[in-house]
């Protein structure tokens, strides 16, 4: 029990932090058509802010089940690595059920604090760990879908930009600590200025020209910037 | 959107990002050792994330003059380190105070 509610605690801020992005995407998913127990629905199910942008956006869109399901492939494939370096730290006891319903918990933040442990991570600690994130994820998507319809216009505007900021707040410090991760970065950006505006490809959905810019760019990356094991760590 | 569309929608959503975390964090026990995958992997959070941010962050607020100075205050605090939140709400809020300057103007010309 101990476990857990030091789990409780070291989740509290992550709980605050999600509690105002998850705000934002309650705003975005109305706003974009979705009913707000639609909006509730998707952050209850997914926990994920990232893919659940970029699926409101797919939905507005009607784009294909195709491009949603690989939409979320390539935005969420982080946390597959993010997986195999938890599966290296959880003690023995966790592992079968519990691995499937906490698994889900994994986001970069509540990875980021259960890596900082020191020794093995637990079951009871992940499961207080992910509590008050859940808890703040869904609570601020419903209070964000109802307030959608109350606040003013150029308030719910400005708004908007809180997700990009805190994309922005994500990307730039890592940029300024590794030129590779500045070059790689920088040219996602410049691909997916050129499918926005070039003549002929900015047909291209929006879902799938993220795809194919990041793809493109991290391969890229990979080829001619690997990093060696050490490194990878510093990131 | 009709009811069983969305239904789908979520379904999809929900399978995929599901079994990406949960699938390798059953199955893995080793490390994956190809750097070149690892490599590509770590580019991923920041070629994805910087990809949805340019150009669409310049239209998320209906006016493209203060979506650009939200984007100036967003990469000047987030290069000084400051937190998530801070950043995010600093955006937001100066987009806002420009919007209101930009309707006063708007005002002053009746």
């Amino acid at each position: 029990m101990k476990q857990f509610t030091q789990g409780i605690k070291d989740g509290s801020a992550i709980g605050i932090g999600y509690l105002s992005v998850s705000f934002t995407f309650g705003l975005a998913a109305v706003s974009s058509g979705l009913m707000w127990w639609e909006a509730l629905l998707v952050s209850m199910m997914n926990l994920t802010s990232a893919g659940q942008f970029a699926g409101i956006t797919v939905m507005a869109a009607a784009g294909t089940y195709i491009e949603m399901a690989i939409s979320q492939l390539v935005i969420n494939l982080r946390y597959a690595l993010m997986s195999i370096s938890l599966s290296q730290k959880v003690d023995k006891n966790f592992h079968g059920g519990k691995k499937m319903l906490l698994g889900f918990a994994v986001t970069d933040e509540i990875f980021a604090v259960a890596m900082s442990r020191e020794g093995e991570v637990s079951g009871r600690y992940f499961a207080g760990l992910a509590t008050l994130p859940y808890l703040g994820w869904t609570t601020g998507t419903f209070l964000g879908a109802v307030c959608g319809n109350i606040l003013p216009q150029n308030v719910s505007d400005a708004l908007g930009l809180a997700i990009y900021g805190m994309f922005i707040a994500i990307i730039v410090p890592a940029m300024k600590s590794d030129s590779r991760i500045l070059k790689i970065t920088l040219l996602a950006i410049a691909f997916s200025f050129a499918l926005y505006f070039l003549p002929g490809l900015k047909n291209i959905s929006s879902g799938f020209a993220v795809i194919i810019c990041a793809v493109l760019a991290s391969a890229i990356g990979a080829f001619l910037f690997p990093m060696d094991d050490a490194e990878q760590e510093e990131v | 959107m009709d009811m069983g569309v969305f239904w789908m929608y979520l379904l999809v959503m929900f399978v995929v990002t599901y079994l990406i975390r949960v699938f390798p964090f059953v199955i893995f026990h080793k490390k994956i050792e190809n750097k070149y995958v690892r490599s590509f992997l770590a580019y991923i959070p920041y070629t994805v994330l910087g990809a949805m941010t340019f150009p669409a962050v310049f239209f998320a607020t209906g006016s493209v003059i203060s979506a650009s100075v939200g984007v100036i205050v967003a990469l000047g605090l987030a290069y000084r380190g400051k937190g998530l939140f801070t950043v995010a709400i600093c955006a937001s809020l100066a987009a806002f105070l420009l919007n209101i300057v930009e309707w006063l103007e708007w005002l002053a010309i009746f």
